[in-house]
């Protein structure tokens, strides 16, 4: 299991100097003036900032030296400074992440409880009435605009009929609690302040909705083929043969084997909420890294929007690891290959 | 390889001729494959969501081709006297915040989004699919570096890849649509390089080189056309994804600029309207239709074209 761990963790490190390859030729192939896409239009005009900036990311040197430099400010945490917000990326990242996160687990639970509830659902029902249901809702989930569907439900559930709070994280007469993990929630039950936990929990129930339909769609359709091929097994007629109850066949022995495929497809699904919430997190004023990444290209704050993208790629790549090294051990055939 | 529908026993005999589990190709004549071709169309068109995806996208085609000669409305034309008024007879999706007609605006909005869907899933495929295709048939260091870069764009989540690409090259359709392509082609460069790798060393490619054909010839005659169905299953599917990406990033402001009718721009000008749905409702109902129509018809080519997906 460890040679499995230490030859997944290797391959990734071509992947991630790749990934910053790419960020820094797209920052280095900006058309027209890049320092004022790095810096602004109001800095460039300042010869000073312009010299300090060329000095620090070594715009004189060579491209494979002007690579290691880039390279060496990112490890270092330097990813240049936001135009909009005039402070360092960095910075802001660590700010608005915790928000992300928080809604992008809540949106992950509701997706894999109500994606495998539904394929397991459609599985055992298949080819019923049932089944084309919970087929035409996964289907509408990956259909629908998701900026449309949040804007939708904000102006249904809460400005029609006010049974959810409105945008953001908290009402506005609340504080937010103290930070220990920059999720209210759970920050709020740390504190032991139910009514703070309770107010961030509903005003994370909406967002979290919307952004994890679509995966739940995705979720339910892989667990509906993946149960639908297990309970095509030998093993599972033999266990009907020899006189065991239906639900004891579906729990024991065929949900837990179809339950591998549905995994991989987990690992997307993050990619999928780090896209999703780019759009959730804007109709909700939520204060997460997609509404931040929304509000830095409106203002063309090019070191801010390279920051998110190199987040969210590390992110990505990381939850796939994640999923591999998982499946490796549910599964000991995939680790001896 | 198992082709197998319900209810007819050609295919039954088909499956089982198909089964062989070490030669991945089947030694199919030319009769038998157009056989199997019609088995597809009609399994296709057995399906009952298929035809409703049909009829979806036919339906925005005549309206997209028809729609300057019956629209009610000019689509851009302002009525600030009837701004925001509700669905009625006269506008039956109601006026924008310009009193502007919302009807005309959506129908409109199909002269965008049609073309666009399908000319950026179509530039995605034909790019993608040229350099999975060359790179899984000639290998080589070529393969391998294309390959990778597929490999480090899939890092990316598309949309954010798409918006600093956009926030490089500055906002504009034109310039999301490159942005989409080029998050889009290395799905294609995959898909299309395992296709060719697992024909490219058939028994029918060893035939052809051994009657002289050139290598090209091999790649377009002989590879390339076993290799075409997971294709097309994924580039109608895909249509639905780049309507998606594109109206999302008209809707945050890197797309369409306004007064054009593009749906996502549509959405996002009801944004601030709590009160009057039908502003956002009306085009979010049109890019729902449109990509429900490309992905059920997605969904059923793969139903018909490898029936592996569709267990019992």
């Amino acid at each position: 299991m460890r040679k499995f761990l230490v030859r997944r963790l290797l391959v990734l490190i071509p992947t991630l100097i790749g990934v910053t390859l790419a960020t820094f030729s797209v920052a280095h192939y900006i058309p027209g003036e890049p320092l004022a896409a790095v810096l602004g239009q109001r800095a460039l005009s300042n010869p000073e900032i312009v010299a300090r900036y060329r000095a620090e990311w070594g715009l004189d040197k060579s491209l494979p030296e002007q690579y290691l430099i880039y390279m060496g400010n990112l490890l270092r945490g330097d990813m240049g400074k936001s135009i909009r917000m005039q402070r360092p990326v960095l910075d802001d990242l660590s700010e608005f992440f915790p928000a992300t996160v928080e809604l992008a687990i809540g949106a992950l639970l509701l997706s894999i409880g109500g994606g495998v509830l539904l394929g397991v659902v459609a599985a055992i029902k298949s080819n019923t009435a049932v089944d084309q249901l919970i087929r035409a809702v996964a289907l509408i989930g990956s259909s629908m605009p998701v900026f449309w569907m949040a804007l939708i439900f904000l102006q249904v559930f809460y400005a029609q009929l006010g049974w959810f709070p409105g945008p953001g994280r908290l009402d506005s007469a609340l504080a937010p609690p103290p930070a220990k993990t920059g999720l209210y929630v759970v920050d709020g039950l740390l504190a032991r302040d139910w009514e703070v936990a309770w107010n961030a929990f509903k005003h994370l129930l909406l967002p979290a909705v919307v952004l994890g339909w679509y995966q739940m769609g995705l979720i339910a359709r892989i667990s509906r083929a993946a149960m639908l091929e297990v309970l095509a097994a030998d093993f599972v007629r033999t266990a009907r043969a020899k006189g065991l109850r239906e639900r004891v066949v579906i729990t024991r022995h065929v949900l837990s084997n179809a339950m591998l495929p549905t995994l991989t497809v987990v690992g997307l699904a993050v990619a999928g909420l780090m896209a999703g919430a780019v759009q959730t997190e804007t109709i909700f004023s939520w204060p997460g890294i997609g509404r931040y990444a929304v509000q830095s290209s409106g203002n063309l704050d090019f070191p801010a929007i390279m920051g998110v993208t190199l987040l969210t790629a590390f992110l990505f790549i990381s939850a796939n690891l994640v999923v591999d090294v998982l499946y490796g051990l549910l599964d000991p055939r995939v680790r001896a290959v | 390889m198992a082709f197998w529908i319900p209810a007819c026993g050609r295919c039954k005999t088909m499956d089982t001729a198909l089964a062989e589990p070490t030669n991945p190709i089947p030694a199919a004549s030319g009769l038998e494959i157009r056989e199997r071709k019609w088995h597809a169309v009609r399994a296709f068109l057995r399906t009952p969501t298929s035809i409703i995806g049909v009829l979806i996208i036919l339906a925005w085609i005549a309206v997209a081709l028809s729609i300057p000669h019956w629209s009610p409305f000019d689509p851009i034309k302002q009525d600030v006297v009837n701004r925001l008024s509700p669905p009625s007879s006269a506008h039956w999706f109601g006026t924008d915040y310009l009193g502007r007609d919302v009807f005309s605006r959506v129908l409109y909005g199909s002269r965008i989004s049609l073309p666009l869907a399908v000319a950026v899933a179509m530039a995605s495929l034909l790019s993608g699919s040229a350099v999975g295709a060359v790179g899984g048939f000639l290998g080589g260091l070529l393969d391998e570096v294309a390959m990778r870069v597929a490999d480090i764009t899939l890092a990316f989540p598309a949309i954010v890849l798409a918006m600093a690409i956009i926030t490089a090259t500055g906002p504009g359709l034109e310039n999301a649509m490159i942005a989409i392509v080029i998050v889009g082609w290395p799905q294609y460069a995959r898909l299309m390089r395992a296709q060719v790798l697992s024909v490219r060393h058939g028994e029918h490619v060893v035939a052809a080189r051994a009657v002289g054909a050139s290598e090209s010839r091999i790649l377009i005659r002989h590879v390339l056309p076993l290799c075409i169905s997971p294709v097309v299953v994924a580039v109608t599917l895909d249509m639905g994804n780049v309507l998606l990406l594109a109206s999302a990033l008209s809707f945050i402001g890197l797309g369409a600029t306004p007064p054009q009718a593009e749906w996502g721009l549509l959405v996002a000008e009801g944004r601030t309207k709590f009160y009057q749905v039908w502003i956002s409702g009306f085009p979010g109902l049109a890019i729902m239709s449109m990509v429900l129509g490309f992905n059920f018809i997605g969904d059923g080519l793969r139903d018909a074209l490898d029936p592996r997906t569709r267990t019992t």
